[in-house]
């Protein structure tokens, strides 16, 4: 099998020469930004509920705060994770040190935090260019472009300068990542300034033709950011939790290749029975129904890894987590064709629906597989033997999937009812609710929401707790899980 | 020679490259049409840049981030055509740089709002939503009506406009100012406003002539919404993708 994830001594540089101060410093920004992403998550869930929260300033209203929650989930949580652990990955699969050593890689670090910061700054001032997840200014934009460029320089640079022969599956996963991301980030946020002092731009395209370029931005984010860049941890940390290879090579090619073609035609699901023509309409479906195979593709890869290995969910705390996020991918990969379909899209558009299919995805897939990279390399790269505590992984594990439950389900009750209500007609043909009964209705599921979320966060804050203890090398007396008895191995 | 797939696995800028092209097809088979299919923009009359004003109001819109949960796209359903008016049209949004159709309606959808609310109505409103709708959970924007609207720019706005496409004469940035406070002005001589923004909105907006405010800016360009287009007008012939 080509690309084994063992290093080996030996030709390339031992562990120790290793670029791994910047994955260090990752993995912290990455811990740093999911408490900022759901406590902002969780405010304006709060504000949902109860809108004085809004507090009557221009700072703190949900229009200025829901980007600072989405740019701080997505792009400073995920992405720290992503960058870091494309560090960490490239160099042991590839037995090479980062392309042009650490100066370029801090560079990178440093500059995508300078990067979010600035946005979030400038989403909470009112400076946006009013295109969802794409809401930095053109002076941001061109920044993070410069940074981006760098970091595909060096890790392209680092798979070329590789002693393994074979480039490990996982690369080419973070490979579709960077290429994609840097396409997408330039098309869409293609802009003309009204000066150059000026932070206000005006985006080149325009009405029908900026719809389709913002959700083929959009929704290939989820697809390349959020999906190839997530399975791309995938293939490299649940082989290394579980010590198993990957259960299909084959299966990994295939799917690479097809998530990677199907994936960017599936946008205009996003604007079904708009003004967008029904061709472009009907091609978006179709593809993001075709999307289900590549997606169940990786989803069985990941999962197969473990024929054998099951017991280790009970012993690794790492895995716990890496099993459930690729369960939960597999779940929303499949609702997310369903809800592509145009009469179910006709009923699920607009709603919370769409929101709790998100979250299924953002907390179920994202957020897991991150919590699962975290538990396991943070005693690696703090050369721990074990965690703080496992049992604390375990009380993470548990309320952070009951936060889930009760955000996705408390969304699919109120989306769906809310669809239903808008269409309703009363026995005379009037129509049944007016819009404020329908927002009326959703204020104990948006209660429910909330709580959810702040069960999320407080799992979050469970796992910091344990993260700081492990990384200061503290070990917390306890009976560690181990197989309750170890069966004599049948010939 | 037989293909292998040894080749993307050995070489990093095979890899690339072909990943590059993979991702590319997609987008050119979908976007690109769109700009030369004739019929993409449907045929009807009526639709023009936003005056100045409208101009600021709408960035006023777009820096609240209002789109988060007001929609400007009504779909051609029997429901929505009975709540929001006729179903939405791409030629009305021809010179939206952004578009603002949104993904949510946390707050119903504001496509056609224009004329639907007096100014008075949308002012007690944006102050706070629930001293007209009490089971409101839209934030309040007193900020607004204190603010005075920045207009220092304004021809630089309808010039990058220009730019990017929309067609503002030569005229239009030149008297971009006085058509601006002539608009929030209804004392003013709106003549040369209206023959250059038909269907404008002439009023002050916010109730205090004493001052031209975000207010002023917003309503004005809540006030246009979805009017422009005459729909007694249209034949389905010239809506036809």
């Amino acid at each position: 099998m080509a690309g084994t994830t063992t290093v080996r001594t030996g030709g390339g540089p031992g562990e120790q020469d290793y670029i791994e101060d910047v994955v260090r410093a990752g993995v912290i920004a990455t811990i740093f930004w999911g408490v900022v992403a759901f406590a902002a998550g969780l405010y304006i869930a709060l504000q949902l509920a109860f809108p004085l929260l809004n507090l009557g300033l221009e700072w703190t209203t949900f229009g200025r705060l829901r980007p600072v929650h989405t740019s701080a989930a997505i792009f400073a949580f995920g992405g720290n994770i992503l960058i870091a652990t494309s560090f960490y990955v490239v160099q042991r699969t590839c037995r090479a040190r980062l392309f042009g050593g650490p100066a370029p890689a801090w560079f990178i670090f440093w500059g995508y935090q300078f990067f979010i910061v600035m946005a979030a700054l400038g989403y909470v001032l009112g400076i946006t260019e009013g295109k969802e997840y794409a809401e930095p200014e053109w002076y941001l934009d061109l920044f993070l472009t410069v940074v981006w460029v760098i970091y595909l320089v060096v890790f392209v640079g680092t798979l070329l300068k590789r002693e393994e022969p074979h480039i490990y599956v996982a690369n080419w996963f973070y490979v579709a990542f960077i290429v994609t991301i840097a396409m997408l980030h330039i098309v869409n946020n293609l802009a003309v300034p009204i000066s150059p002092f000026s932070s206000k731009s005006y985006v080149v395209w325009a009405g029908v033709q900026d719809a389709l370029v913002q959700w083929w931005y959009g929704h290939n984010a989820v697809g390349f950011f959020l999906t190839a860049g997530f399975l791309a941890m995938m293939y490299y940390f649940i082989p290394k939790a579980a010590d198993r290879p990957i259960y299909s090579y084959r299966l990994s090619i295939v799917h690479f290749w097809s998530l990677s073609f199907l994936y960017i035609w599936a946008g205009p699901h996003h604007l079904h029975y708009t003004a967008l023509p029904d061709w472009a309409q009907t091609l978006g479906m179709t593809f993001s129904i075709m999307l289900w195979m590549p997606s169940w593709g990786g989803m069985i890869n990941g999962l197969m890894t473990l024929s054998g290995a099951w017991d280790k969910l009970r012993t690794v705390p790492s895995l716990r987590f890496l099993v459930t996020s690729v369960g939960f991918y597999g779940m929303s990969t499949f609702e997310g064709p369903v809800m592509s379909i145009r009469q179910v899209n006709a009923l699920s558009h607009y709603t919370d629906w769409t929101i709790g299919h998100v979250h299924s995805g953002a907390l179920g897939w994202n957020a897991f597989i991150t919590f699962g990279v975290l538990y396991y390399l943070v005693p690696v790269l703090w050369r721990r033997q074990r965690l703080y505590s496992d049992a604390m992984v375990a009380w993470h594990f548990w309320i952070a999937t009951l936060g889930i439950v009760l955000y996705i389900t408390a969304m699919w009750v109120s989306g769906i009812m809310q669809g239903l209500m808008w269409r309703a007609y009363d026995e005379l043909g009037f129509l049944q609710y007016a819009f404020v009964e329908t927002v009326v209705a959703m204020h104990p599921f948006y209660v429910i929401r909330a709580a959810g979320g702040l069960l999320f966060l407080i799992g979050a804050l469970l796992m910091v707790y344990n993260l700081w203890r492990t990384a200061r090398g503290d070990e917390r007396a306890e009976t560690r899980a181990m197989p309750a008895l170890v069966l004599r191995p049948t010939a | 020679m037989r293909f292998s797939h040894a080749i993307f696995e050995k070489n990093a800028v095979m890899l690339t490259a072909a990943v590059l092209l993979t991702v590319a097809v997609g987008g050119l088979v979908e976007i690109v049409p769109l700009f030369t299919i004739e019929t993409t923009i449907e045929r009807v009359s009526g639709v023009r840049p936003y005056s100045p004003l409208e101009l600021m109001g709408r960035n006023i819109y777009v820096r609240e981030g209002c789109y988060l949960c007001h929609s400007q796209q009504i779909r051609p359903m029997r429901d929505e055509v009975e709540r929001y008016g006729p179903y939405s049209l791409a030629a009305e949004s021809i010179y939206d740089h952004p578009f603002q159709w949104g993904s949510k309606r946390t707050g119903p959808d504001l496509a056609r709002v224009g004329g639907r609310y007096s100014n008075e109505w949308h002012v007690l409103h944006m102050v706070d939503p629930r001293a007209v709708v009490p089971e409101s959970i839209m934030p309040s924007y007193p900020f607004l009506a204190d603010r005075k609207l920045e207009t220092k720019a304004i021809e630089k706005h309808l010039k990058a406009n220009r730019v990017v496409g929309v067609p503002y004469s030569d005229e239009m940035i030149a008297e971009a100012r006085a058509d601006l406070e002539a608009q929030a002005n209804p004392q003013s001589d709106t003549e040369a406003l209206m023959k250059r923004y038909p269907k404008a909105v002439v009023a002050d907006f916010d109730g205090n002539p004493a001052k031209l405010t975000e207010m002023d800016a917003l309503i004005a360009y809540l006030q246009v919404l979805g009017t422009m287009v005459d729909f007694t007008e249209v034949k389905p012939a010239d809506v036809k993708q």
